[in-house]
């Protein structure tokens, strides 16, 4: 019999922070509950990867995700775009186990950003904090509408659906 | 002398799960998704906000402007500048949009050039959207991960 009982981690949500901290920096912070280990091996195992990198709302699928965590090795992640397939892909600079990651960006070729992961364990928990860099400030402008078009999109299709939705709902 | 001004949170009122964003007023309106349709257009100014958004006294003339519009004095003033330098701090912001200056008579009163400001927040608010959701994600694989990891703790001992 087990003597142990475990509280159910409740959802608490922890929050997401982002600073912009120059012309070419943006960090992301944000800790989440479980310890550095298994954060990293989320980062760094294909098949734990795909199930959270793609954020539901952004409308797409991953049609393949490769990844191959070692210092020099290469990750691509192909998405179902119209019209054709979309790849991001990449080398790891980088790989430090269950503290320190970081890759390339390499699908918009040399303006990429370099990507810097740390992971710190503290109480069970782990602060991830994300540095992306970029070459150039124009490459950073663009980086905020070009990565998260898909999302706006989407959104704006939400908003078409409420309106029509109230539209209706009032008559 | 530089305000204890810090970082100052902007937290976005109308998500389920509030973002918390560094560096900005808090005064600013939020309205976001029709100024999703603005940014594209405007990238050009982005720059100079930023830069002009990266003093602590800019940012704390910028929250003192977000209470109410003040002249310069009144600026030099609260930051105990010269007047000088709290025009130098106005200029930055002036040319970033950030800021509007207005003379009447003798004096000149600064407004808070709002609509830059937004543009500014939305942009940051995108990468943060896109970042809250994804880590929102690796929440959910780190916690069965770790709790299956500690059941089989458990069945091991046994």
């Amino acid at each position: 019999m087990n003597a142990r009982i475990e509280s159910k981690p409740g959802p608490v949500k922890n929050r997401t922070t982002v600073e912009r901290k120059s012309d070419r920096e943006v960090v992301v912070t944000r800790t989440i509950n479980g310890p550095a280990r298994i954060v990293f091996e989320a980062f760094t195992k294909a098949e734990l990867l795909k199930r959270w990198w793609v954020p539901k709302s952004m409308g797409m699928t991953l049609l393949s995700c490769e990844v191959d965590a070692r210092v020099g090795g290469k990750y691509r992640l192909v998405f179902d775009h119209s019209p054709e397939p979309a790849a991001f892909f990449g080398t790891y600079v980088e790989v430090k186990p269950y503290s320190r990651l970081a890759w390339t960006n390499e699908e918009s070729g040399e303006g990429g950003p370099v990507t810097t992961v740390t992971f710190e364990e503290k109480g069970g928990k782990t602060l991830v904090v994300l540095h992306e860099s970029y070459p150039s400030k124009e490459a950073l402008d663009a980086a905020g509408t070009g990565a998260a078009d898909a999302m706006v999109e989407t959104f704006d299709q939400l908003d078409e659906l409420l309106v029509a939705l109230g539209e209706s709902s009032g008559q | 002398m530089t305000r204890p001004f810090g970082r100052v949170a902007l937290v976005f009122q109308d998500r389920e799960s509030p973002c918390l964003l560094d560096s900005f007023p808090l005064h600013t309106p939020l309205r976001w998704r029709t100024l999703n349709h603005m940014v594209q257009c405007q990238q050009a100014h982005l720059d100079a906000s930023f830069a002009a958004l990266s003093d602590a006294t800019r940012r704390g003339i910028l929250e003192r402007l977000g209470h109410a519009d003040a002249s310069i004095t009144d600026l030099a003033e609260k930051f105990r500048m010269t007047l000088t330098g709290i025009k130098k701090h106005v200029g930055v912001l002036e040319q970033a949009g950030l800021v509007t200056t207005e003379k009447v008579g003798r004096v000149r009163t600064c407004k808070l050039g709002l609509r830059r400001l937004e543009e500014e927040a939305a942009w940051i608010e995108r990468y943060c959207q896109l970042w809250d959701e994804r880590f929102d994600e690796l929440d959910k694989v780190v916690e069965e991960l770790t709790r299956k990891e500690k059941s089989d703790e458990r069945k091991n001992r046994k």
